[in-house]
């Protein structure tokens, strides 16, 4: 049930991001989630599309530093409390979350939510456990 | 303007009886030199078996010139000419492509350079009655130790403060009433712009005079500094293998540094020919020591450009003036008056796995101090999506950086292929400060 998230290395320079969106646009690849985390000089952009590898691939032949993370996609109500609900299970279980995003599904009243855990395995029986829904492959291509 | 002498007679000496005792401590010189594993087989393909050998001015041509790179060869015994026993003091530098220099000094030699630091300060007019700041580092860099053996000599009242601090620095300024500084040119831009942050104004100080050396600078940072301070701006010149500081100094009239000549055979050579070039003519400075025993170096290739001024100075002194430095003929930084090769920072960066192929050094000025900035490229195999694990290599860079340069340089990760390539000699340096 685990997901396959890209991080592509980007230095902060005018079209970069650009650069990145306008080459998966041209190969018809969806975005699903994305985020970015930034330092001064340089940010890392996460992103989830549904096919991982090939992208990769694609983003690493066009000249960019990209590299491919394990993590977990929920999905929950989107409504006040949401994230909160989601976040005791996990800090009652002491399972970190090395960082997390959010996004809200199209025409639906659910929101995505993408972690990245130190111990995703045992995060995701325990998500089961609780019976939140953890987000597969398929229903990622199907959003 | 009042004219001191420390020495009024060899300051004044006459050229014929110049010239007739630089020849005695040649032959003198080459004599010690060829005690030397060096100098003994140098000189003998040359021809010259003894002092005596040197019989007249024609016959200094025949020595070879001796480089930077015969002294690390050298290194660390191989220009030792008498015994260690006789040795008081040792400077080495700092090892630009892993091999350092080392220059040693007999007790005698060690005072025959502050004599020749006592001249260089009294021709300022400093006296007995000036307290003297010392900004430059003490320790393995000449500049520190060797204006302050000078200055006790005179009976300047000494701060061996060495370099930085600067609350600390404008601080004593202002208590013991500092009024001689010495410190390098970017530095003293400095410490003023901080003046108003430590609450002092010019007048709770009593500064009059400041030496500036080690670094080149421009006639307008000269004028600059002597504006923002309201003093008198000699410039100073040195190198480690000459001794350090006290090579040349400017007098009152501050129209170039005069050369202690009784001491340093001065020649300016095309560095392209190696041919003589005489006065007014821009080029290489050579030097030879004269008054050396430990570590005699004959001809000594300075890399640094200047000109020799034609004509006496007012100042009656006879000992021949040099221009500022304009430049080098190698290509070594002066980063805050701290010498770096940009070979220094390609050693260091490219044993790091995770820096890539591709790297640029930039030099900028950030206020009055000098910025290094070393931007590198990632390896993107290195590359597993952290940006604490980037921020950490960025950190890992500036530390090692700082271990091996003794500078604190800013370093930028760019992606692969983001540098400027460069077919055939790469330009890695930027150098965006002023210039000369």
């Amino acid at each position: 049930m685990k997901l396959t998230q890209i991080s592509i290395f980007l230095e902060n320079r005018k079209g970069r991001l650009y650069d990145v969106c306008s080459l998966l646009g041209k190969h018809k690849i969806n975005i699903r989630a994305l985020t970015v985390a930034e330092s001064e000089q340089f940010g890392i952009l996460r992103i989830v599309v549904d096919k991982p590898e090939e992208t990769a691939a694609l983003l690493k032949k066009n000249g960019f530093v990209a590299s491919l993370t394990e993590i977990v996609a929920v999905e929950v109500a989107d409504k006040p409390g949401g994230l909160a609900e989601i976040l005791k299970v996990f800090s009652q279980s002491n399972i970190n979350v090395e960082y997390m995003y959010g996004f809200v599904e199209k025409r639906s009243d659910k929101a995505m939510l993408v972690f990245r855990f130190d111990e995703p395995d045992k995060a995701i029986v325990l998500l089961k456990k609780k019976k939140i829904k953890v987000i597969g492959r398929k229903e990622m291509g199907d959003l | 303007m009042e004219v001191n002498f420390w020495d009024k007679e060899i300051e004044t000496i006459d050229k014929s009886s110049l010239k007739a005792l630089q020849l005695k401590r040649l032959k003198e010189t080459v004599g010690y030199a060829l005690k030397t594993p060096f100098y003994k087989s140098r000189l003998k393909k040359a021809g010259i078996n003894s002092g005596d050998d040197i019989k007249h001015w024609e016959d200094y041509k025949k020595i070879p010139f001796t480089t930077k790179d015969d002294l690390r060869e050298c290194y660390p015994v191989g220009l030792l000419a008498v015994d260690m026993q006789e040795v008081v003091r040792l400077h080495t530098s700092s090892g630009t492509t892993g091999t350092p220099t080392v220059i040693y000094h007999t007790k005698n030699d060690i005072n025959h350079w502050a004599e020749l630091v006592a001249r260089s300060i009294v021709a300022t007019g400093a006296t007995n009655k000036d307290v003297f700041q010392n900004m430059m580092s003490y320790g393995m860099f000449t500049g520190g130790l060797g204006l302050h053996y000078g200055a006790e000599k005179v009976g300047l009242t000494v701060i061996p403060m060495g370099g930085g601090n600067t609350k600390r620095q404008i601080q004593l300024m202002k208590d013991f009433g500092s009024t001689v500084l010495h410190i390098t040119p970017s530095y003293i831009l400095h410490i003023h712009s901080k003046l108003e942050e430590s609450g002092v104004d010019l007048k709770d100080l009593r500064l009059r005079k400041a030496y500036l050396g080690a670094e080149p600078y421009s006639e307008n940072t000269r004028k600059k500094a002597e504006h923002l301070f309201e003093i008198d701006v000699y410039n100073s010149y040195g190198l480690s293998e000459m001794n350090g500081p006290g090579v040349a100094f400017e007098c009152v009239h501050k129209c170039g540094m005069h050369v202690w000549e009784d001491t340093y055979l001065l020649e300016v050579i095309d560095p392209k020919t190696g041919e003589s070039l005489g006065e007014d003519k821009e080029g290489e400075i050579v030097l030879t020591n004269l008054n050396r025993r430990a570590t005699p170096l004959l001809r000594y290739r300075t890399r640094d450009i200047a000109l020799i001024h034609k004509g006496p100075c007012s100042c009656k002194r006879t000992h021949r003036r040099i221009s500022r430095i304009t430049g080098r003929t190698d290509d070594m930084l002066i980063v805050n008056g701290v010498n770096v090769y940009p070979s220094q920072i390609e050693e260091v960066i490219m044993r790091i796995p995770e820096v890539g192929t591709n790297y640029q050094i930039y030099l900028e000025k950030e206020g009055a101090l000098d910025k290094l900035i070393v931007k590198v490229e990632i390896y993107s195999k290195m590359f597993r999506g952290d940006l604490s694990e980037i921020d950490a290599l960025k950190s890992r860079i500036i530390e090692e950086l700082r271990a091996s340069i003794v500078i604190h340089p800013a370093v930028e990760l760019h992606e692969p292929g983001s540098l400027p390539i460069f077919e055939g000699k790469a330009k890695r340096v930027v150098d965006n400060r002023i210039k000369l």
